[in-house]
């Protein structure tokens, strides 16, 4: 089997734990309006690489790469059953498997494949966007309700999860929308790390090598100082009632 | 405190060290083995700056200030001839330090070293707007002659061309070579007297048959009883009898650092380290601290004010000289840690003060504090290492697990790479050749392609349009034969010089007789050999030549494989081409019977040699810098850092002894995360509990730095979801 990748990066240290081998694959139905990676939007372009392949790349590095895999994008589960295929093998190596993903593809009503893949899968980084539906359509393109159904499925199975949230002055840097994300982090049971991802705008130089116009561009980066306060409002929203 | 209190206390501890064979021979190896306490602990017993510490590294900073401002120096000495006794006193602030000693008679004042070479010296003035007395530029050329004349009363004509064009570049015919470690520990723990009691007996040992080399060895041991006489005046000179062995901690660091500074006066040398003196130290300072003598701030003070003035150290030096090593560097590196061949790991207390100066003083460069890296490193060192990288940058790592098997226990490093034990084997340096250049001259039939002038032997050209990849490497293969003997003869000169007319006196007296001697050789350009051996391999590569048939260019169509992603096809290219340059080297005598040894790290002249260095085939235009040591050029490894370093991870180390190097900068945010990063333990406890986020394992092979799931307490009732990681 055969999946278009973007790129491989051999030194990952912040898409799980530990220093990891990170799988980028190409396509993504999203448009977040602070994408770093627009070169990886595209479906099915990009290099064409087979399980073997990627797997011996890894035990090239795996001195290196002690933390393991993890699969990102683009949106990898476009891809599901080359990643199912992927942490398969690389579970029978007894390798530390993470994929990280929007979830934006699920399906409450239909949700075999993902019960495959979480059967090879240590780790889930979920990452949510927007907690209100309609400012996550703004942001995205696209409702999130797929999105907290997934974070519920995952709960439900136990699936341990890092949440990942991206904070954007002027768009999710604001206390109401962090407390309510904590609380609904609160409803789930199987949050093992919290994640934020301060927003940066070094992607501006790809936006313009790839002739797109850069949807953010008078939104400063989120600093330090920030970051932390964005997560003390969605700590106290997961301590609320606590 | 001041000095009545000083007084009235206990100075010297009364304890004995644990005897050993160091009490019987000069070994000071055994002393810290019998001696020394490892510290397994954490960092929150160290202090910080004293006062004096403070104010005293203020004026440091102003003097340097002081000096960016005078465009580079604050004072030069143009009419006193460095020496270990040249100067009186000088001080920075007198009641302030608690270590004394500078290289002149005032701080950043530089000193004249004219034994390399009386132009360098000359030029070192001009450049700063000084000149060199007339008087001494007359002893200097008419009477005494220097390292740099004996050097080129010798060298060939070809020689001569090779250094013109630069496909041996940096070499050290007219400055000092450095690199050598004397044992400045020697002096703390025997006193000069002792030293100068085993010099007379290996003198004595050398008596019957006279052959050059017994001469040659008899005269230097004379040179090295001379120096040591000469550091017994230093330290009268500065109120101290060194003569006999430092009594408590005070005295043992003042006294080593005589020993170093006593180098330091007499030598220019490029890299003039300081060795491996943390945990011996520590030694002094853990009997001081264990009865009362001083208390931890007081050990971290003359800590901090010994490290001050290793920063202070300057040589005179031309803006060529400069620009060749990106600045004014002196590599006054210090070896930190590793383990000792029983196990036991070498760190101490100290270890830790020596890097805390990094927090007290600030970051700096120089010492160039390296930490001897081992996975078998206490954890809290490791730590603490991993803390002060992150808030200073100016920590170097070397693998330790790799060099013990060589060097044993008690060896440090020279200038950023080379490795040698500590008393017992020293180097020669040797700089390097430009492999990249050599790989051209087998195209052009010797001809450099920048000069045009016929440099190398007149072999065949390439003639064909496409370059066919056994006939290139067929003709490099000679090249390489003919540039790896030419240069080791180039070297063999230099050092017979350097010991003629510019010998490492005080630093050769802190040696055994019967040293060791690495004969360094060393690479330049590695990742354009290795790409263009792969473009023409792998790729089609067109020559594109001048109007006189030289080729001056090179197409490439298509892809071809890039060494620094841990792809075969072409590492191996670079695997092979290290081995097979030091097989050359090593056809070839080498001077004083010394061991051929080949490095690959060149860290800042990498951007000067690429200016001297034409297209090549693998894309790389003219001008554009080769990269560092054993990198990858610069935006070809693709596939991360892991990647870019299993292919540097192939060299062979037993064919580069000296060192390979691999420069690599990251932003920290690509280091990890912060703290904004909350893992489970903040999620599912209170916050008032001791965080664990850098610490545990998921299991016994891995480590993580972030969340630790089999760390999280019963207390969580989630526990049976983790368990499945």
């Amino acid at each position: 089997m055969l999946g278009y990748v973007h790129s491989i990066e051999s030194c990952g240290t912040v898409d799980g734990p530990g220093i990891r081998f990170v799988v980028f694959m190409q396509g993504c139905p999203m448009r977040c309006k602070y994408c770093h990676n627009p070169d990886s939007w595209g479906v099915n372009v990009g290099q064409k690489m087979s399980i073997d392949e990627i797997i011996s790349r890894y035990e090239g590095v795996k001195e290196f790469c002690k933390g393991g895999i993890t699969v990102t994008g683009g949106e990898p589960l476009l891809q599901i059953d080359f990643v199912t295929e992927l942490f398969k093998v690389a579970k029978q190596k007894n390798i530390h498997t993470a994929v990280d993903t929007s979830g934006v593809t699920f399906n409450s009503e239909n949700h075999t494949k993902i019960d495959e893949l979480m059967k090879y899968t240590d780790l889930v980084l979920l990452d949510i966007k927007h907690i209100k539906d309609e400012e996550h359509k703004i942001l995205t393109g696209h409702s999130n309700k797929n999105i907290l159904e997934f974070a519920r499925y995952l709960s439900d199975i136990k699936q341990p999860m890092w949440v990942r949230h991206v904070v954007v002055p002027e768009i999710t840097y604001d206390k109401s929308y962090l407390f309510e994300l904590g609380k609904f982090l609160k409803s789930l049971k199987n949050i093992t790390a919290l994640d934020v991802l301060p927003y940066h705008n070094m992607a501006v130089a790809k936006y313009k090598n790839l002739g797109l116009d850069y949807p953010l561009e008078n939104i400063p980066a989120l600093t330090k100082e920030q970051a932390l306060q964005a997560r003390d409002w969605i700590m106290e929203g997961y301590r609320f009632n606590a | 405190m001041t000095e009545e209190i000083r007084t009235e206390n206990k100075i010297y501890p009364t304890s004995e060290f644990v005897s050993g064979k160091w009490n019987d021979e000069i070994n000071v190896r055994d002393f810290i083995q019998n001696n020394y306490t490892l510290y397994e602990g954490d960092s929150s017993f160290l202090t910080g700056p004293t006062e004096a510490t403070t104010k005293l590294w203020q004026e440091c900073c102003d003097l340097f200030k002081q000096e960016r401002e005078n465009g580079g120096v604050v004072d030069m000495d143009t009419s006193v001839v460095s020496s270990i006794t040249s100067h009186g006193a000088g001080y920075i602030d007198k009641n302030l330090e608690s270590i004394v000693g500078l290289q002149t008679d005032a701080p950043l004042k530089r000193s004249m070293q004219p034994y390399g070479g009386i132009r360098m010296a000359e030029g070192a003035c001009k450049s700063y707007g000084y000149q060199v007395a007339p008087e001494i530029s007359e002893i200097f050329t008419k009477y005494r002659k220097t390292h740099n004349q004996g050097v080129f009363d010798v060298y060939t004509p070809e020689m001569k061309a090779a250094r013109h064009s630069a496909i041996i570049t940096g070499l050290p015919d007219a400055y000092g070579r450095g690199r050598i470690i004397g044992d400045y520990r020697r002096v703390a723990l025997y006193g000069i007297d002792r030293l100068i009691e085993d010099k007379k007996a290996q003198f004595k040992s050398l008596e019957g048959e006279m052959t050059p080399e017994r001469i040659q060895l008899r005269e230097e041991i004379s040179e090295q009883i001379r120096a040591l006489n000469e550091m017994i005046e230093l330290g009268k000179i500065y109120g101290f009898d060194i003569s006999k062995p430092a009594r408590n901690a005070k005295e043992a660091i003042q006294w080593l650092y005589f020993g170093y500074l006593s180098a330091v006066k007499e030598q220019n040398g490029a890299a003039m380290s300081i060795g491996r003196t943390s945990t011996f130290l520590d030694i002094y300072i853990e009997r001081d601290l264990k009865e009362g003598i001083i208390t931890e701030s007081e050990a971290q003070e003359m800590i901090d004010h010994f490290i001050m003035k290793l920063r202070l150290v300057k040589f005179a030096r031309t803006p060529e000289y400069n620009e060749l090593f990106s600045g004014d560097p002196t590599w006054v590196t210090e070896s930190i840690g590793g383990v000792g061949v029983d196990g036991r790991p070498l760190v101490t207390k100290n270890s830790f003060r020596y890097l805390h100066t990094l927090e007290n003083l600030g970051a700096a460069p120089e010492p160039n504090l390296t930490v001897l890296w081992s996975t078998n490193l206490p954890y809290n060192f490791k730590r603490y290492c991993a803390h002060i990288s992150i808030t200073t940058s100016s920590i170097q790592y070397e693998n330790d697990d790799m060099m013990r098997v060589t060097h044993g226990d008690d060896y440090a490093i020279a200038c950023c790479v080379s490795s040698m034990v500590v008393g017992k084997e020293m180097q020669f340096f040797g700089a390097r050749a430009n492999l990249a250049k050599c790989l051209l001259y087998a195209i052009n039939g010797g001809i450099d392609e920048r000069l045009k002038e016929q440099i190398g032997p007149k072999y065949e050209p390439i003639t064909s349009e496409y370059l066919d990849f056994d006939e290139v490497m067929a003709k490099f293969d000679n090249m390489m034969e003919w540039l790896a003997g030419l240069y080791v003869n180039t070297l063999n000169v230099i050092h017979y010089m350097h010991d003629k007319y510019c010998y490492e006196k005080a630093q050769m007296a802190l040696h055994d007789r019967d040293v060791k001697r690495y004969f360094a050789t060393g690479i330049a350009g590695l990742s354009v050999v290795a790409d263009s051996l792969s473009a023409i391999k792998y790729a089609k590569v067109k020559a594109i030549r001048d109007e006189n048939g030289i080729v001056v260019d090179y197409d490439v169509e298509g892809d071809f494989p890039k060494y620094g992603n841990n792809d075969d096809r072409v590492d191996q290219l670079a695997v092979d081409l290290v081995s097979n340059f030091m097989s050359k080297i090593r056809k070839h005598y080498t001077y004083r019977n010394s061991v051929p040894t080949m490095s690959i790290l060149t860290i800042t002249s990498n951007v000067v040699y690429g200016k001297k260095t034409g297209n090549t085939p693998d894309g790389r235009k003219m001008g554009v810098p080769l990269a560092p040591g054993a990198n990858p050029m610069h935006g070809r490894d693709t596939n991360g850092a892991a990647a870019s370093l299993a292919s540097v991870a192939k060299l062979p180390f037993c064919d580069a002894q000296d060192g390979i190097s691999n420069t690599f900068s990251i932003i920290p945010n690509a280091l990890g995360k912060d703290e904004v990063f909350v893992g489970d333990f903040d999620l599912n406890i209170d916050l008032s509990l001791d965080c664990g986020c850098c610490e545990g394992r998921v299991d016994d092979k891995m480590s993580y730095m972030t969340p630790l799931i089999s760390k999280v307490k019963p207390q969580s009732k989630d526990l049976e979801v983790y368990s499945k990681v």
